[in-house]
């Protein structure tokens, strides 16, 4: 059996881990490379790294960062942010990604999907899609991290995204990321019964009872950030809640 | 172990950050090589793969390394080869109609079904069976459309679910090859990559 993944996102802007995080056994709780290793002791199944530089030459530190994470990583690592050519991505996979995430880029052309997907192959292009509510069991993309609304319905762009070669769905709802108030569920349930490809489950998870919620709603995977930044619980400890509820995951 | 070169095979498609990492965290000295010569006489040779069937076969086979990697398979030389490279070693593949693989084990590589979600990613269970000498019982990562279902004859096998009961890794003598990513299925992977390493005899001068 396939198990499910939990997985710990580290936001980093140029070239240190921002959102507060507070590990008291960490010498510098800044460092990308030491909050991975962190995780992945603690039993993480993969990581997300999201580049939030919000300039140029701050992103130009993301390679080195992911190769400093890489060497001390044994787990998968996913980067996204800010990439928006199959030259950048290529540019990650080499730095040592084993996956990179697209978004903005690839609303604004979908191409791009299939031109990583046919470059790089299905498994490491993950469609990143950020996804807000508009009414009752509809919920529209927004883009340029929730700046921007598209005016396009998040059901018919991850089936669009799926034609173009996606190989997995990281669906973040932006009404609830950062609120710790969990998961939206009935984003799930619609996104997981729309497509065949994983989906990753991110914004708004606080509990471990909000988890195993959401991966009965769909979900093939759990990303958060603060729940895990806070050091209020391990992933072992969430992931020992899970297997007492009956869900297959990696101890 | 320590101080072990590793050829690892440039495919051009693979990505070799993880590979690396890896074995140079095990202490072994990985270097990138698409010499047919000296992958037939390295001691220990890695084929990692990531892409498609057609794309695969076409690198290896327009930089001549086919041929050097399937005799030093078939003389039972260390070899590891890892998720599109365990396909490649097969007939064919469901993926690239009409393209040969390197033929060395007699089957056809099918995709998952559509019961489950493809492509598989994620951690799942390895089942070696009776008399497998490298390969052990725990969880290895996988990120894969394709597998092969059948078992073939004269290699020990060690097997997953996942729609159903699909082959995750073969071993016959110093050849492993696996459908998942030892490189990154965390410290279960990197003893898997060490027993394979520390059978070969370590290097003498022989090789490169």
């Amino acid at each position: 059996m396939l198990t499910k993944r939990i997985i710990p996102c580290l936001d980093v802007r140029d070239g240190r881990v921002v959102k507060g995080v507070r590990f008291q056994s960490l010498r510098d709780a800044g460092s990308p490379e030491e909050l991975a290793f962190e995780y992945q002791k603690q039993g993480a199944d993969e990581l997300v790294l999201l580049d939030v530089s919000a300039t140029p030459e701050g992103r130009k530190t993301q390679y080195e960062t992911v190769q400093r994470v890489r060497v001390k990583l044994s787990i998968p690592l996913t980067v996204g942010g800010g990439v928006g050519t199959s030259g950048d991505a290529q540019a990650l996979l080499e730095a040592g990604a084993d996956k990179v995430s697209i978004n903005t880029a690839a609303v604004q052309n979908p191409d791009l999907i299939r031109e990583v997907a046919g470059r790089f192959g299905c498994q490491c292009m993950v469609l990143a899609v950020d996804a807000k509510q508009v009414a009752l069991g509809k919920w529209q993309v927004v883009v340029l991290s929730g700046t921007r609304d598209t005016g396009i319905d998040v059901i018919e762009w991850v089936r669009v995204g799926c034609e173009h070669g996606a190989g997995e769905i990281l669906l973040t709802s932006w009404d609830r990321d950062g609120t710790r108030s969990g998961y939206d569920l009935d984003l799930l349930r619609a996104v997981s019964s729309a497509v065949n490809v994983p989906v990753i489950a991110s914004g708004g998870a606080d509990t471990p009872q909000q988890l195993l919620e959401a991966f009965a709603a769909g979900a093939d995977a759990v990303l958060a950030a603060s729940i895990f930044h806070d050091g209020d619980l391990t992933v072992s400890e969430i992931k020992q809640f899970l297997f007492n509820k009956n869900v297959e995951v990696r101890l | 172990m320590q101080g072990k070169e590793v050829l690892v095979i440039r495919t051009g498609i693979a990505n070799l950050a993880s590979v690396f990492a890896g074995l140079t965290r095990m202490g072994a000295k990985p270097f990138i090589s698409e010499n047919p010569d000296e992958i037939l006489r390295a001691e220990s040779v890695m084929l990692p793969g990531v892409g498609s069937f057609a794309a695969g076969m076409q690198q290896l086979r327009n930089k001549g390394i086919a041929e050097p990697l399937k005799k030093r398979i078939l003389d039972g030389k260390p070899t590891l080869a890892i998720c599109l490279g365990l396909q490649l070693l097969c007939k064919k593949s469901e993926e690239s109609p009409g393209v040969p693989g390197l033929g060395i084990i007699d089957q056809t590589v099918l995709r998952f079904p559509d019961s489950v979600r493809v492509p598989q990613l994620g951690w799942n269970r390895i089942e070696p069976e009776a008399g497998c000498r490298l390969l052990q019982m725990g969880y290895a990562y996988f990120a894969n459309s394709f597998r092969l279902l059948e078992p073939p004859q004269d290699w020990r096998i060690a097997y997953s679910e996942y729609g159903g009961r699909f082959v995750s890794a073969l071993e016959q003598g110093s050849v492993l090859a696996c459908q998942f990513h030892p490189e990154l299925s965390g410290e279960w992977g990197l003893d898997l990559m060490k027993r394979w390493l520390s059978q070969a005899p370590l290097n003498g001068g022989e090789a490169c």
